[in-house]
Order: structure tokens, then C-alpha cells, then sequence
């Protein structure tokens, strides 16, 4: 008896083993690993990341001469470096330029493309935009390399002023201040760096006109960002500048241009080691996470971005809302300022009224790296919010993925009669934030890119897209599955084309089921109650 | 009922009250776990329940496959051959009978230990909805892995699937109170031996195995 009960017991423990032997050899696989894949490859690709040159600058004595123009530092720079303006000048960072797939229509604040903040560049005529431009003075003349590749910040302009001022000037006491100010003209252009953050920076963290208002995944915090805010940025993490995703072919620099992807594919450096770094998948690979775990299924469908960056504009506040129907008023007759949380302006008699926020929670779309936009030549429809730009997109698209974005709404000028955005002129002697006057300012501003107004405005509903892909989280920080998978307030709720586990259901299926389950229960409960009562037929 | 002997047989062997038990568990841990999933409610938090789900159904589809293997070999399955013979007598008994102290029409014994309705009724559960489950579950778990398929559809029948075996557990549990006492059936799953009023209709061969008392 004794022997049988325990040939009994082991006879199950064995079948139960191979049960669980089975099963754990299937989904689970034979080892898991401490580290994701896509730790791992990352590490990799920036193993031995140092950079190292042949060249030292503070060494050529081509620049040390006295510099008294910005042109003149640009021939020292290509007397060796022959062919950087010639390539420069052929890309979108100096022409503002980028063809459209609408034929005869250009993208670019040089070309018809416009947005919901200062509108339009006006095909640079609009002077008050060209400071962003990398020439010494817009569009004339050459290229200011240093505006990318100068390690310190220094106001040329100013400087070079100064001297033209002094010029002529024999004081020996004038004569000194001259001298030091070649010195600091010199120890700026023998400074030079690869371009790091802070020279992006410049630009693409103040576009639109300061701090944090156009993509609100890109601000001054990411000068200096700790691991909290930018795990491949921080300066305690991996210490990226932008050109280690945004590489760069004869100056051509990787990134999405208006409506065309960043890139074509999706490759890692595994399947192409010269592919471009511009996606996650570049070092991450489309399999990032820990071996057979449910992340990994849902690459194909959600973008990294999507989970890993859970809200955008984390340290500095970003630009949510811009009104240009209450641009122009005057207290006193003088142009104001109000201020409000934050101590971002809420009000700008030039701009018009704003709104900020920080911590904000992304809007998801389906996204396959490709926008739709409207310019100043295509027709709208100005009973809808106009999309100004807007990513492209759907479930059945093998290339999309569900995307995180920054939507800037506004309203803005459009010609009421051609049914057009407009592109109001404003900066300048003629422009609105000078003369105040709006029809002018459109008139003008339309003229600079030869495209008819009719003279009667209104403002229109618009929203303006920014695809969220910096200020990644530290892996803890990234979205539990809840904050999609549920009922209520998915962030996913406005995503359809897909079922997904927690969010959907079927009503019919649901309405059965309640009928089944709610049927069964009064069902035995009444039979049971008849039991009970007629105590089961049985006499005592 | 005076007058009646009781008596004692052995119905469940120990293969199968084990097997009942783990069955039992797994469905109802499934249950737990899954309707969760589908968002009903917030018990140890999605991602737990979405793995306990996975792991339990995979088990549960392992180890069924053992079963569908013992019914096989050691002919079982022929206590699940649906029939129709007193099948509406079964009926009336549980619609009329049961109320006015009547027997019960079909005695269990080793033989048949379902009458007709569970004939039916295990049939459907064991050979339709716990397969359809099981299937659509494994669907559901790879579906990344099929290629161009629709989550929607395998959602649809898993779920409707899971809301009929709530309905078949709560009455599978309200009828083991059936019995001639409100224990005795679950009595006889747990220990195999089941009190059943001694009728002529059970042979002699079928009672040996009657415990001697």
C-alpha cells in the first residue's frame, strides 16, 4: 500500500514535470538574459565613442591674422576646407528650402510651407527670421561655420561693430581694446568643435521665436539634461550631441524634412552598418527588450517613442496655444507684455495671446515618418480645424506605427476670399509688429511669395504637429501597460483600426455575457428557493 | 426515502479527481485573470494578470493534452457519448421532480457516471468550449507571430467563450448540491466514493468495488 501510494505520487510528479518542462521550453526559451537586446547592441555602437583629430586649430596661423569681417574667417576656414560652403549652401539649413511632393510647390520657411506660430518666413524676407540663418548676413555672402562648429558662443556681430567703429583710431589706449578684441575674435575661430548640443541648441531649441515654444521635446533643458530628462543626451548618461542620431553626409544632416521621413527604412546597424542612426531601431533593434517579453510583440504597431517618452516639456514649459486674433492691442498706445505661470508671457500685443504647459501628455497617431502639410497655395476649408501639419499614416501601413505628437493649436489669418492661409510680413519698418495693421502686413507679406490676396481676412482654427522623439526616460519612467490597456481614458483612445486587450470590447459579446452569467444566477437561485420551500418534496 | 439502503460507490478514480481539481483551478484562476484583461476590473494589475493568463493557459493546453490522452487509452470517453434515452426524463426530473421528492431517474454508476443532460452537457463543454478556448487562446497568445491576422475576431470568440463557461460553472456548481445531500456529490469528487441510494437498476458487477462497511 505503502509502496503504490508513492509509485502514485511520483507517477504524477512526473507527468507534471514534463507538462512544465514542455511549456518552459516553448514561450519561456532555454535562457533569458540579464540584459535587453537593445541594451546591449546600444552599448555597442557607442563603444569607444571618443572623437579624435589630427587637427589643432589654435596651431594654424592662418588664424591668427585680425579678422574684421565674418566673411573673411569663412575663406581662413575654407583655405583647407575647401568644399564646405560649396556643400553647405546645397542644403535645407541654408536654403530654407526643401521640394514638395505637390508639384511646383517648395517646403521650407524660404518656400510655401507656413505654421501656426510666426507663420511664414516670408522667402526670407521677413529680416526679423534670419538670425537663425547660419551666414553672417542671411542670405548674402558666406557661410558662418562657427554658427555650428564654434565651441563657445561669441556675438561676432557685435565685435566685428565695434572694430569697424574704432577703425582709423590711433589712441594707443583704443589701439589696446583693438588688439584684445582680435585676440577674442581669434580664440573664438580657433575654438572649434564638432557641433555639440548647445549649437543646435541655438536654433531648434528657441524655434518659433524663444524657449521651449515650437516642439516641446526640445528646449534649453537639453543644453545640460541629467538622465531624468534625456537618458541619450544627459550629461551623467550617455552624453549624445544631436549628430550621434543625426548623422550627416556632406553636410546633409539626417532628420524628417516638412513632409519626407528621416529615413526610408528600418534598419539596424546589425542588418547595415552604414545605415543612418536617425531611428531607435538604428542601435536598438526592432527587438529591444528582454527575450520573450510582451514589448517586443509591439514593436511592429507602437513606435518606442510612444511608451518611452511618457510626457514631453518635462523641465521647461512649451508652447501649446497661439491666438493671433488678439495680436494688436495697445495700452496707451504702446505695445504690452503680460506674463503668467511660469513666467512665460500669456500675452503679446506683437503675437497674440498663449498658452503654456509643462509635463504634457503626448496625442497619438499613426505615424510612418511622412506628414501631410498645407502651404500658402492649397485650398482649406475654414468651417474645420486646419491641419496645417499633420502625420501620415494607418493601421494597414506596414511602416506606421502609433506615435507620440505635441499638437500646437491657434488661430491664424486666411484670406477669406481664396480660401488660403496668408503669410502676414512682420518684422521691418512695414511689418505688423511694427504698424499693427494686418491686412497691410498680409498684402506684404503674400507679395513676397507671389501669391494673390484678396483683402479680406479672417482667422481660422489650426493645428500644427510635432512628432515627440527626445527626452527619453530612463526605462523605469516609461508607460505601464494600463495607461493604454483600459477602459477609460486610454491614451490610446483616439487610435483605431486595431483591437487592443483592456481597451475594447464587443457590446454584443459583453451584453451575451452578462445575459449568461446574470441568467444562470437568478436561474439556480430561483431553483434553488423552490428546493428550499417545497423542502425538496420530501415529508418528514 | 425510508426504507432505501444507501450505498457507496467508488465513481471518481484518482487520475480523475485530480485532474477534475487542477482543471477546476486553472479554469478559474483563467477566469480571474482574463476578465481583468478585458478590463471588468482592477484585481493584481494588467500586466500581472496578462502574464498568470498566459502561463495558466499554456499549462492548461499541456496538460489537457495528457488528458485527451488517458480519455483515449483508457476508453473514458465513451462515459461522454451523447444520448437521448431518459434525457427528457432527466429533465423533467430536475424542472418538476426534485421539487416532489422523486428519485432521481438515472443512478450513477462507475459505468455511466454522467447522466444523459451531462452526457450532453460535458460533451459540449469538453469537446466545444474548453477547445474553442483553448484554441482561440493559443491564437491570442501568438497572434504577433501569424502574420496579417486580426486580433478582433480571436477576441470575439475568446470572450464570448469565457462568458458561457462562467455561466456553465455557476450552474455545474449549484447542482452539486443536487444530490441526496447538498455535499454528497462534491463529497464524491473529493474522495471519489459517492452515497447513492442502492437501486436494483445497478448490477452486481457494478457495485464490487462497494466498500464494505
Amino acid at each position: 500500500m505503502e509502496f503504490r501510494r508513492c509509485k502514485w505520487f511520483f507517477g504524477h510528479a512526473a507527468a507534471g514535470m514534463m507538462v512544465l518542462c514542455l511549456l518552459a521550453a516553448g514561450p519561456a526559451g532555454a535562457a533569458t538574459d540579464d540584459e535587453a537586446l537593445g541594451i546591449k547592441l546600444a552599448k555597442q555602437a557607442v563603444r569607444g565613442d571618443k572623437h579624435w583629430t589630427t587637427v589643432d586649430h589654435s596651431k594654424i596661423e592662418l588664424l591668427n591674422q585680425k579678422f574684421t569681417s565674418g566673411d573673411q574667417i569663412t575663406q581662413a576656414c575654407l583655405s583647407c576646407h575647401t568644399d564646405a560652403s560649396m556643400q553647405f549652401k546645397e542644403t535645407i539649413h541654408w536654403t530654407w528650402k526643401v521640394p514638395s511632393e505637390k508639384p511646383g510647390i517648395i517646403n521650407g520657411k524660404a518656400g510655401h510651407a507656413v505654421n501656426n506660430f510666426c507663420i511664414s518666413g516670408n522667402a526670407m524676407e521677413d529680416k526679423g527670421c534670419l538670425s537663425c540663418h547660419a551666414g553672417w548676413n542671411g542670405v548674402e555672402g558666406e557661410v558662418n561655420c562657427l554658427s555650428c562648429h564654434g565651441a563657445k558662443k561669441f556675438s561676432f556681430k557685435e565685435i566685428f561693430a565695434d572694430l569697424a567703429a574704432f577703425e582709423g583710431d590711433d589712441d594707443p589706449d583704443i589701439q589696446e581694446i583693438v588688439n584684445d578684441l582680435h585676440k577674442g575674435i581669434q580664440q573664438a575661430v580657433q575654438n572649434i568643435t564638432l557641433p555639440q548640443r548647445s549649437n543646435c541648441g541655438e536654433c531648434h531649441f528657441k524655434g518659433g521665436g524663444g524657449d521651449g515654444v515650437k516642439h516641446g521635446d526640445l528646449d534649453t533643458s537639453l543644453a545640460k539634461p541629467n538622465r531624468m530628462l534625456d537618458v541619450h543626451m544627459a550629461e551623467d548618461g550617455a552624453d549624445f550631441a544631436c549628430t550621434r542620431c543625426h548623422t550627416t553626409v556632406k553636410h546633409h544632416i539626417a532628420g524628417r524634412l516638412y513632409t519626407r521621413p528621416a529615413a526610408a527604412e528600418r534598419k539596424s546597424l546589425i542588418e547595415d552598418d552604414m545605415a543612418t542612426k536617425i531611428t531607435c531601431e538604428s542601435c536598438h533593434s526592432a527587438t529591444p527588450h528582454k527575450a520573450h517579453t510582451k514589448m517586443n510583440d509591439h514593436t511592429d504597431k507602437v513606435a518606442c517613442q510612444s511608451c518611452h517618452i511618457p510626457e514631453f516639456a518635462r523641465v521647461n514649459p512649451t508652447k501649446m496655444w497661439w491666438d493671433w486674433t488678439k495680436a494688436g492691442k495697445l495700452k496707451d498706445g504702446k505695445p504690452f507684455v503680460e506674463k503668467g505661470e511660469f513666467g512665460k508671457p500669456t500675452y503679446k500685443s506683437i503675437k497674440g495671446e498663449f498658452k503654456w504647459a509643462k509635463n504634457v501628455v503626448p496625442k497619438y497617431y499613426w505615424y510612418n515618418g511622412s506628414f501631410d502639410n498645407i502651404g500658402i497655395k492649397d485650398e482649406i476649408d475654414p468651417q474645420k480645424i486646419v491641419e496645417v501639419s499633420h502625420p501620415l499614416g494607418s493601421p494597414d501601413d506596414v511602416n506606421a506605427r502609433i506615435h507620440p505628437f505635441k499638437i500646437h493649436t491657434g488661430k491664424q489669418p486666411y484670406d477669406k476670399v481664396n480660401k488660403q492661409l496668408v503669410a502676414p510680413l512682420l518684422s521691418g519698418p512695414k511689418g505688423f509688429w511694427t504698424t499693427f495693421d494686418m491686412d497691410e502686413a498680409i498684402t506684404l507679406g503674400n507679395q513676397t511669395l507671389n501669391v494673390p490676396y484678396s483683402g479680406e481676412f479672417d482667422y481660422v482654427d489650426t493645428t500644427y504637429a510635432f512628432p515627440i522623439t527626445h527626452m527619453v526616460a530612463p526605462a523605469e519612467k516609461s508607460l505601464d501597460c494600463i495607461q493604454c490597456h483600459t477602459r477609460d481614458n486610454s491614451r490610446l483612445a483616439g487610435i483605431t483600426g486595431i483591437y487592443m486587450p483592456g481597451r475594447d470590447k464587443f457590446a454584443i459579446v459583453d451584453t451575451i455575457g452578462l445575459i449568461a452569467v446574470l441568467g444562470a444566477l437568478a436561474g439556480v437561485t430561483l431553483h434553488g428557493l423552490g428546493r428550499f420551500f417545497t423542502r425538496n418534496g420530501r415529508e418528514e | 426515502m425510508a426504507g432505501k439502503t444507501m450505498t457507496n460507490v467508488y465513481l471518481y478514480t484518482r487520475f480523475e479527481r485530480l485532474w477534475h481539481w487542477c482543471q477546476a483551478l486553472m479554469i478559474i484562476f483563467l477566469m480571474i485573470t482574463g476578465f481583468e484583461v478585458h478590463g471588468l476590473y482592477t484585481l493584481m494589475g494588467f500586466d500581472t494578470a496578462v502574464d498568470l493568463h498566459n502561463f495558466i493557459g499554456l499549462f492548461w493546453l499541456g496538460s489537457f493534452a495528457f488528458f485527451a490522452f488517458w480519455l483515449i487509452i483508457t476508453g473514458e470517453w465513451k462515459q461522454y457519448i451523447p444520448t437521448t434515452r431518459k434525457l427528457f426524463d432527466v429533465a423533467r426530473y430536475y424542472a418538476w421532480g426534485i421539487f416532489h421528492g422523486q428519485d432521481h431517474p438515472v443512478q450513477k454508476t462507475p459505468g455511466a457516471k454522467h447522466n444523459p443532460l451531462q452526457r450532453l452537457a460535458y460533451l459540449g463543454i469538453s469537446a466545444m468550449l474548453l477547445p474553442v478556448q483553448m484554441v482561440t487562446g493559443l491564437l491570442y497568445y501568438l497572434y504577433n507571430s501569424l502574420g496579417d491576422v486580426s486580433l478582433a475576431p480571436i477576441a470575439f470568440i475568446h470572450t464570448l467563450a469565457a462568458f458561457l463557461l462562467v455561466n456553465f460553472l455557476i450552474i455545474h456548481l449549484y447542482m452539486t448540491t443536487t444530490g441526496h445531500s447538498l455535499f454528497s456529490h462534491i463529497k464524491g469528487m473529493i474522495t471519489g466514493w459517492e452515497e447513492i441510494h442502492d437501486t436494483s437498476k445497478i448490477q452486481e458487477w457494478e457495485t464490487k468495488a462497494t466498500r464494505k462497511t
